[in-house]
């Protein structure tokens, strides 16, 4: 099929970015949209052009490096997949799609379509984490048996990839899908529960330092999460930070 | 020249471990801060070794490459983590655990390390269930276990299909937590150029600086180096896009050996190839051949119409099937070991019976369980006479209990339903259990410099067995390199900080900066992946599944004509001193260059088949793998001198004191 691309190209942080066009043909339906990305900058890198930089990896929808914004969406128009594993077929011959990295004032652009989430990285280490030394002397892995329910839960809350996705859907870019995934994995497991307050007050603390916004309810960030992080998180960390300040 | 001494302490195998660690000499906790440890990669064994390092008080410095240490490849294991806890009582030990290693190796790894390896296994589980990490459990409470590549008992620990992911979560927020008290300085999107050395010593690195290209200089009195492997030297590989080998081939030029390069694992279950463009490949889990059954076509003309679309594999008579792996492996069956399986599967490709349009596929079929389980769950509910179609749709419930999101995972992949027609599958790169030599105390050859994870050579041998490699790095991260790094840094606690302004750094920086700058104004007229596909191509056509001497020797001649056009004719877009991620691929790609003609030097060498390395020379008269244990027992530890094809080869003689050595069979 044959596409126009509009993307977003910026040279680094401190200059203006702008929407470039570029045609693209003969792609495969088979093709990940990734892919369909690395015809285009070959053929800007064989007509000596600078290619379009993107952050990408593991290309399996797990590392969380790529994050696109496809035509008003994150990670495009297909649901509970990363960048990485959308494919063409999602798209029709003739269409235009519109690229752009992830805007959001915690989450600055350092080139084109690549932006800087370590604020993600301290919030995790203002408290994301059980203060246990790895000595290899701690207790038994069975010494407390944990419920099945409770251990499904803090899994399902764990499999964030930390891409931002939420962030970047958000009228407001609050980081509180991913925050309250962290928060929740941890809350929910008795390893986890003896910090708890502690650990919601300083990560709450950290992502309001970094500039994200606050939480609305409007529940994009769930929509477009690739790996669909549930709502009730949100809810769950409310529940926690009510309890810790008031507590306090 | 070093000579090669492993180091292994003395005594009985279950004891050496403990009597080695009772003998290290111990830096004490005032001089520990005095002591700045650089940490190369922030997978499994880095974010481990960063943490442990950290808590014990020296002060570490971690780079990884991408924007996150949370990124690294390590993320992407599926299965599991094995563990010597014998929760299920049966009979599972770290005799057992030592021994089913070391026999999946294919008795080509150093019993000692396996053995501590084994050892530790236990306390691995405890630590991350401690850190939070949610492994599946059942009903009761406890940890759930299950199975996995062929051993005998069940002792492995998973989280769904994304083990992997948890466990680096874990060791990312221990280093989380060290960098929060200012014990780790994590350096993100930085990369290694280049290792340092002062009077003999790793003492530094040479990174750049990913965002604004800056060159810097960065002092340690140890260096470890956790980077991964080596997988895409073959270019498609189920390694992410930006695995490669520099910061251990940057080592290996300034004296690090590097051992066993040719052993690399393909794994038999990926997602084929769909087209020239594909740029990685996929895994899926190899439990799926506990229910799937493998096949091609029987006759040429089936294949022909298969590929053109004419004909749909469910229309295809049984007879007209060749299932090959039961028709050549009756005992085994689909549930041969996996090189066995890529094997067997690139042979009926290559005979032509490949059902895609690239050839190179063939099918894993599950109607068979479907209808079977199907059946069997139409009895049970009582449901009598049942139609096919319910019994199908019986079975395709039961199948995806078990396997629905890797079902799913095919399906966004391939926009094919595997409940209604056969998965399409070939073998793909994987693992690489070849890397630096390291000693028992997991240094280099390089004092001071070390090697973790899948980095250094030393636990699987010629092969890996499943849900062993996120064993090993958090075993050499968590509990074993603090330890022994300790043996080198006891004598460095008068030295004082490492200066920069060396000569050596401010040579090592020339030269990283003269190459930098020689690919950027190089002004080719071919892009970088252009000579990385080409390079994959010939390792994968003749260093791949089966060698042979005339593949191999031609291997040697076309990748040293590649890596020579590749310096006359590449193009490197952009400039040295910003974000470039071209530059950065060039980089890479040009120690893949090297890496390769080594590979398939080590590969040449090495006249037996054993594990992942199959030579067609050394076969038995049914076409097996034929090891030769009386020439071979040996790990190939090569020694650079300016160019690979003329590397050095030492030899560390193996020696097997506990377990006896056999032949595998799978007939």
């Amino acid at each position: 099929m044959n596409l126009t691309l509009k993307i977003w190209r910026q040279k680094n942080p401190s200059t203006k970015g702008e929407m470039k066009t570029y045609p693209v043909s003969d792609i495969s339906e088979d093709m990940s949209f990734l892919e369909m990305m690395d015809v285009l900058n070959e053929e800007l890198i064989t007509k000596g052009e600078e290619p379009v930089a993107f952050d990408h990896d593991c290309r399996e929808g797990i590392c969380g490096s790529c994050s696109m914004y496809i035509n008003g969406e994150p990670h495009g128009p297909d649901r509970g997949v990363a960048t990485c594993q959308l494919h063409m077929r999602k798209f029709k011959d003739g269409d235009t799609i519109h690229i752009e990295p992830w805007r959001a004032n915690a989450f600055p652009v350092l080139k084109d379509l690549v932006v800087d989430r370590s604020s993600f990285d301290r919030i995790i280490q203002a408290g994301g984490y059980v203060s246990v030394n790895t000595s290899g002397n701690s207790q038994d892995a069975n010494s407390i048996p944990i419920p099945k329910e409770n251990a499904d839960l803090a899994f399902d809350a764990a499999t964030c990839i930390g891409c931002g996705a939420c962030v970047a859907a958000c009228k407001n870019a609050s980081a509180m899908l991913f925050v309250s995934a962290k928060v929740s994995q941890l809350s929910l497991l008795p390893q986890g529960r003896v910090e708890a307050k502690d650990r919601v007050l300083s990560m709450i603390d950290q992502m309001d330092d970094e500039g994200f916004g606050n939480c609305t309810n409007t529940g994009a960030c769930a929509i477009e999460c690739p790996k669909e992080i549930s709502l009730d998180n949100i809810a769950r960390m409310n529940r926690e930070f009510l309890s810790a300040s008031i507590s306090k | 020249m070093s000579t090669l001494d492993s180091k292994i302490p003395e005594g009985p195998i279950a004891d050496k471990w403990t009597n080695h660690k009772n003998h290290i000499d111990v830096v004490n906790p005032a001089n520990k801060r005095l002591i700045d440890v650089i940490v190369v990669g922030s997978g499994l064994a880095g974010a481990s070794a960063s943490a442990s390092l950290a808590e014990m008080g020296y002060n570490v410095k971690t780079f990884c490459f991408q924007d996150s240490p949370r990124r690294a490849h390590s993320i992407a294991a599926q299965g599991g983590i094995n563990a010597a806890k014998n929760y299920q009582n049966d009979g599972d030990s770290t005799f057992r655990l030592f021994y089913d290693t070391v026999k999946g190796g294919d008795y080509r790894s150093r019993e000692a390390n396996v053995y501590r390896l084994a050892e530790v296994s236990a306390s691995i589980i405890d630590q991350c269930v401690a850190q939070g990490v949610p492994f599946a459990r059942e009903y009761g409470g406890l940890l759930d276990n299950r199975s996995f590549g062929g051993v005998l008992v069940s002792r492995t620990f998973y989280a769904k299909g994304q083990t992997g992911q948890q466990l680096l979560l874990g060791a990312y927020s221990a280093m989380s937590r060290q960098i929060n008290k200012g014990k780790v300085t994590m350096y993100n999107r930085h990369e290694m150029q280049d290792l340092v050395l002062v009077d003999g010593k790793a003492r530094g690195i040479i990174a750049r600086n990913l965002v604004t290209g800056e060159l810097e200089r960065h002092s340690a009195h140890a260096v470890v180096l956790a980077t991964g492997g080596y997988g895409n030297v073959f270019y498609l590989s189920t390694n992410a896009m930006g695995s490669n080998v520099t910061a251990a081939w940057r080592a290996h030029r300034r004296g690090a050996y590097f051992a066993n390069p040719c052993y690399t694992q393909i794994h038999p279950t990926c997602i084929p190839r769909s087209g020239d463009y594909q740029s990685k490949l996929t895994l899926m889990s190899e439990s799926l051949r506990n229910d799937g059954r493998i096949w091609v076509p029987k006759h040429h003309k089936d294949v022909e119409a298969i590929r053109s679309g004419k004909l749909k594999p469910t229309d295809l008579k049984e007879d007209d099937r060749d299932y090959y792996l039961e028709r050549r492996y009756p005992a085994f069956g689909n549930l041969v070991p996996r090189d066995v399986a890529s094997r067997a599967a690139k042979e009926r490709c290559d005979a032509g019976f490949g059902v895609n349009k690239t050839g190179e596929a063939v099918y894993l079929d599950f109607s068979a369980a479907i209808m079977r389980y199907g059946s069997e769950k139409a009895h049970t509910s009582h449901i009598q006479n049942p139609s096919n179609d319910q019994i199908r749709e019986l079975g395709e419930k039961v199948i995806e209990g078990k396997y629905g999101n890797l079902f799913q995972m095919y399906e966004k992949i391939t926009d094919d339903n595997p409940y209604k027609t056969p998965m399409m599958i070939y073998p793909a790169v994987h693992y690489t259990m070849g890397g630096l030599w390291v000693d028992y105390n997991l240094m280099t050859t390089i004092p001071g410099c070390y090697a973790a994870g899948e980095a250094n050579f030393s636990d699987h041998g010629a092969n890996r067995l499943g849900a062993s490699a996120l064993m090993q790095g958090l075993a050499d991260g968590y509990f074993v390199l603090p330890y022994t790094i300790g043996d080198f840094l006891a004598s460095d606690i008068r030295t004082g900080k490492i200066s920069t302004d060396s000569k050596e750094f401010e040579e090592a920086e020339k030269d990283v900066k003269s190459r930098l700058e020689s690919l950027i104004n190089n002004k080719g007229s071919k892009s970088v992946d252009h000579f990385h596909k080409r390079l994959g191509k010939v390792m994968w056509d003749k260093a791949g599944m089966a060698r042979d001497t005339k593949g191999l020797q031609e291997a040697m001649a076309e990748i040293k004509e590649i890596r020579e056009e590749f310096y006359k004719d590449v193009f490197v877009p952009g400039s040295v001193d910003e974000f470039n991620p071209e530059l950065e691929k060039a980089t890479r790609v040009a120690d893949f260059l090297e890496l390769g003609e080594l590979f398939a030097k080590d590969a040449l060498d090495r006249n037996e088949s054993c594990g992942g390395h199959f030579r067609e020379e050394s076969q038995t008269e049914e076409g097996e793998a034929k090891r030769d244990d009386v020439n071979f027992a040996f790990v190939s530890a090569w020694e650079w001198t300016g160019n690979p094809s003329e590397s050095v080869l030492h030899k560390e003689d193996l020696k097997f004191e506990n377990i006896e050595l056999k032949q595998r069979s799978y007939k």
